[in-house]
């Protein structure tokens, strides 16, 4: 059996039945990691003897009947930002080049109780400030549909090692669209859940009021599995939430008869790009089809989000980060000097340019004079998106369009112009300000081979609605081959 | 010059709450442990760590609140203080800026000039800090995150204050609120509870003048000399043609001076926003009328249930009431069945004059009520005279001995046979001719001394009023 | 295009402690200039009437109770400590 060509699901179920063992599905994973880390990068560290006896442990469980499910000895992949026990979590960045926590974030503890098996924590851009891994302290990721190109960010190193067959699903986290974004470019699916259904308590702060924790996985089918092993109230987060829709897996039909779905004219602008846009466009033509109810409309205040969020996300960004000083753990810079000369030179050595960017202007929008006129007043426009995407899902069950303007860019291409690389943003960014759920999925690939994604964003609490519409159109791809603007 | 000045002050009281655990995590508030042993990965501000906010802090903040005639914020919430300093782990503190709990109360004072009401700016909650420790072997500084995340009340007074004596008489008047409550002990030698000062003058009729802020003051004491000292200082600025700095001004006791804290590392712009991290706090009707309702009885209300149920003096109910811990003492022991006058003279005047000797607040008697009720029963059936009694309540208000335990361990119970009695002042008429002659004489003070010399041979176990009459009778 | 003056990020970063060279501060001066100019955008719309959000969820009370749950940790506390001593934190001097 090639292992590697199932999806977690399968593999989950194949390992239940005996057909294969959690033991030989780490050892699948470890021998393509040999074949094709050395070039992508996908992880920070790798840990092949856990891992390893991680998969005994619970293939012995799952002989004694201690442990069930899809995924019990699934291997997976944690972005480097979520804290797990005794294991290096950097952050991807110098400032936590040797930090191993004594914790373990809540979602890894719940993948854990899930039975699925850690192979290592994934690359990221630094503190996840970032759209194409390469702010990454590390060295940047390579995207494994094109070497050449990034795998898109921050959690560039968990969508490429799902769309390499490094392991089966990964974990990210997604601030202004990490989850989403590098999921279109590696061609894999990602969610970004409610704010509020995955504990934060260990996941890194980047915004807080914006990060949530989310799967990547090959299939509409495994990501939602993840969500659900990994949604639960958690006391340790006051802003967790107790749900009792979690069980994702059961919106997993082929049904979007009636589903009303409203395409926002907003993001289809002149600064998209046309492959792109025909491929999107096909995929709401597929809903259509398959008895969707399919209409434009105006969503507005579309160019206002990307202000409104590196307003918001540099401002608690420059609070969360302040913790990073040379005192309690981490990186300490060398030489003495003052309490104050070793703050500074700590941070100004632990810290890239990206991340002190976004630490200066968060400083600067929150500082005397300035916090009203800036930082309010994003919280103002911040109120007035959400009111739209009231408006909005008033009308329907879900908002098609893209995931990001283009597809991925090559290497190098793009922090040159940090405003332009916010800018590509636009489109997920409203999810995180007014606490959406969103899922990014595959919608074919552009002239180059290049993937395209679909983003499907919801009303809160409405994940269901989307797994249901990402599963019909991903069966009806599946099904009925492939149409021209599709592709492959 | 003939310049009058007057003094513009207010105050920010910080108190430390009486809770089982931290504001935001569930690590122990108990006083002492080695270093960092009261502490965990949220205290510490560990990366990817989130506070979950304790409800016993709010129900003392509102509590307080209702208790000083505050306005109970419905919408309260939480904002990050965002200053870089190694005792506050996150380098942010998490504080109310923009929605304090509590606004707009008072307390009532009492002036030479008579009640004077002090206006309560705010009450809002925030975490203490860790403490910093000098290292001889370094050079260094070392940090101690025990303390971090203790919950804190900080009162801020309106400037309504003009000398030292009304701020001590707020300060008191607050402890004493707070002590009622139970919300916190208020010490402020252990740091439980501090005053820093602001504080400007002006000329009289003038506007109010740059006020600077006072930190470090650890004892009423040196509140009143910081105060003293630091109008001076203004007075002198100004009257030499300077101006006066705002600034925040450190008080060294020993040196009996304050120094500037300013340095240009301190840009003293703390960038206030709601924490993300904690959702807003919404009082309802029904938590604030649980609150009300929980209240306990107030000195006044005491004192005038006081008049009605015990028959004892005024002064002492005065006294009595001034300490909650006392108050709560009394009761306690006439609930066991004492005397309520026994029990206040007790506390009126041996409790007292050891808590003068000893320089302790009343807040700090540990003698338990059943041992107090125990030994005024035993002068009461006689078992011990009251010079004993005092010798066992010096060893009870040093070690809460039990009384009646003690008298037996150390056989200090009165000598009731008589036959014993009458040998002892048979020997003590013998042994002293001079006195008998003397009482004999018509000197009642003699029969006090043979009194006294017969305690003295029975090793003061025996009742010197038996005594007396045995002397009477066999003189 | 608007670039930040030098002051204005001499102060912004003794509030973020960080210490850059004089380039880059240039290229700080120029970048916050850019985002700050892309950010006054939001100064077009009029958000007279509309409350801050800064919670998106209509969550409130959230609480624990006081009950001690955390025992001595401090040896994992310190694991990753740069420097101790003591059991403690150990830092330039600050008295």
């Amino acid at each position: 059996m090639d292992l590697l060509s199932l999806t977690a699901v399968e593999l989950g179920t194949a390992i239940q039945q005996g057909q294969t063992t959690a033991r030989e599905a780490i050892e699948a994973v470890l021998k393509q990691i040999d074949k094709t880390e050395e070039i992508l990068h996908c992880y920070i560290s790798i840990d092949r003897k856990k891992a390893l006896e991680e998969a005994e442990g619970v293939q012995r469980k799952i002989e004694a009947g201690e442990l069930s499910g899809p995924l019990a000895g699934v291997p997976a992949a944690v972005k480097d930002n979520l804290c797990t026990e005794g294991m290096l979590t950097t952050c991807a960045s110098r400032m936590l080049g040797n930090f191993v926590p004594g914790y373990s974030a809540e979602a890894v503890l719940n993948l854990k109780r899930a039975g699925a098996v850690l192979v290592g924590k994934t690359n990221m851009d630094e503190f996840a400030m970032g759209s194409t891994t390469e702010t990454s302290a590390f060295g940047p990721t390579r995207n494994p549909r094109d070497p050449e190109r990034v795998p898109g960010g921050s959690s560039g190193g968990s969508a490429a090692a799902v769309a390499a067959g490094e392991c089966f699903f990964a974990l990210g986290s997604d601030t202004g669209g990490s989850i989403r974004q590098p999921a279109a470019y590696c061609g894999v699916v990602g969610i970004k859940p409610t704010y509020g259904t995955v504990s934060r308590y260990g996941l890194v702060a980047y915004g807080s009021s914006l990060d949530q924790v989310g799967p990547l996985g090959r299939t509409v089918e495994d990501c939602a599995v993840v969500l659900e092993a990994i949604a639960t109230h958690d006391r340790k987060d006051s802003t967790s939430l107790a749900r009792e829709d979690t069980d994702f897996s059961s919106a997993l039909e082929e049904n979007v008869k009636g589903m009303r779905i409203g395409i926002p004219r907003d993001y289809f602008g002149p600064g998209l790009n046309g492959e792109v846009k025909s491929a999107v466009l096909a995929a709401a033509k597929r809903l259509a089809a398959e008895g969707a109810w399919v209409e434009e409309f105006d969503l507005g205040l579309t160019e206002y989000a990307v202000p409104a969020y590196y307003t918001i996300a540099s401002a608690e960004a420059s609070s969360n980060l302040e913790r990073f000083d040379g005192v309690k753990y981490g990186y300490r810079a060398e030489g003495g000097g003052s309490l104050h000369e070793m703050y500074k030179k700590t941070r100004s050595q632990g810290f890239g340019p990206e991340v002190k960017r976004r630490i200066m202007l968060g400083s600067f929008v929150l500082s005397a004079g300035y916090y009203d006129a800036y930082y309010r007043k994003a919280l103002r426009v911040k109120a007035m998106i959400r009111r739209a995407f009231d408006e909005a899902f008033a009308r329907y069950d879900c908002i098609l369009g893209p995931v990001t303007p283009d597809t991925a860019p090559r290497l190098g291409e793009s922090l040159a112009d940090p405003l332009k690389m916010y800018l590509g943003d636009i489109y997920t960014i409203a999810a995180n300000l007014a606490g959406l759920p969103a899922i990014s999925l595959p919608c074919g690939k552009n002239g180059a081979g290049l993937p395209i994604g679909l983003q499907l964003t919801g009303d809160c609490f409405q994940e269901k609605k989307l797994i249901r519409a990402a599963y019909t159109y991903e069966q009806a791809v599946k099904k009925g081959g492939q149409t021209g603007d599709e592709g492959i | 010059m003939t310049k009058e000045f007057e003094t513009v002050i207010g105050l920010e009281v910080h108190v430390e709450l009486a809770t089982a655990t931290k504001i935001f995590c569930g690590c122990s508030t108990a006083f002492g442990g080695r270093p960092n042993s009261h502490t965990c990965p949220v205290c510490t501000g560990m990366p990817g760590t989130l506070p979950v906010l304790n409800r016993r802090v709010l129900e003392h903040a509102v509590a307080v609140g209702l208790a000083a005639n505050c306005e109970i914020t419905r919408h309260s919430q939480f904002d990050r203080k965002n200053y870089f300093y190694p005792d506050n782990p996150q380098n942010y503190q998490i504080s109310q800026l923009y929605l304090p709990i509590c606004r707009d109360g008072y307390v009532e004072i009492d002036t030479p000039e008579g009640e004077k009401r002090i206006g309560i700016h705010e009450i809002h909650m925030e975490e203490d800090a860790g403490k910093l420790i000098h290292d001889e072997w370094e050079e260094g500084t070392l940090v101690d995150y025990n303390r971090s995340g203790v919950p804190l009340i900080e009162i801020v007074s309106e400037p309504d204050m003009r000398n030292a004596g009304e701020v001590i008489a707020f300060l008191e008047k607050l402890r004493l609120i707070i002590q009622y409550l139970g919300a916190s002990d208020c010490k402020l030698q252990e740091g439980s509870m501090r005053a820093d000062v602001n504080l400007s003058v002006r000329e009289k009729g003038a506007a109010p003048g740059t006020r600077t802020e006072m930190k470090n003051l650890s004892s009423f004491r040196a509140i009143t000399k910081a105060i003293e000292s630091e109008r001076e200082r203004q007075i002198d600025l100004i009257c030499a043609g300077g101006a006066v700095t705002q600034e925040t001004r450190r008080w060294d006791e020993a040196k009996g001076t304050s120094f500037s804290m300013r340095s240009k590392e301190d840009a003293r712009d703390y960038r206030y926003f709601p924490d993300p991290d904690l959702p807003p706090v919404h009082i309802s009707d029904e938590m604030l009328e649980e609150i009300r309702s929980r209240l306990p009885e107030f000195r006044t209300e005491k004192m005038r249930r006081y008049r009605e149920e015990y028959d004892i003096p005024e002064y002492d109910i005065e006294i009595i009431t001034g300490s909650k811990h006392m108050a709560d003492l009394f009761e306690a022991t006439v609930a066991l069945g004492s005397q309520p006058k026994k029990v206040s003279n007790w506390l009126m005047v041996e409790t007292l004059r050891l808590l003068k000797e000893k320089e302790l607040d009343p807040e700090d008697i540990r003698f338990s009520p059943s041992h107090l009720a125990a030994l005024i029963d035993l002068v009461e059936k006689r078992t011990i005279n009251f010079t004993v009694a005092k010798e066992i309540f010096e060893v009870m208000f040093e070690e809460d001995v039990d009384p009646e335990r003690y008298v037996e361990e150390k056989g200090l119970k009165m000598v009731s046979d008589q036959d014993a009695l009458r040998k002892v002042v048979e020997e003590v008429i013998a042994s002293n001719p001079q006195s008998v002659e003397d009482y004999r004489g018509g000197k009642e003070r003699a029969l006090g001394y043979l009194v006294g010399q017969t305690m003295k041979a029975m090793k003061g176990k025996a009742d010197p009023a038996c005594a007396g009459r045995l002397l009477k009778e066999l003189l | 295009m608007a670039v930040i003056s030098e002051e204005t990020i001499d102060y912004v970063s003794i509030l973020a402690k960080l210490e850059l060279s004089p380039e880059e501060k240039e290229q700080a001066g120029r970048d916050m200039g850019r985002l700050l100019e892309y950010i006054d955008k939001l100064a077009e719309l009029d958000t007279g009437n509309v409350e801050p959000l800064s919670h998106v969820l209509p969550l409130e009370n959230v609480f624990r109770e006081d009950v001690v749950t955390n025992g001595d940790e401090s040896s994992m506390i310190l694991d990753n400590a740069p420097e101790q001593r003591d059991n403690m934190f150990s830092v330039p001097r600050t008295f």
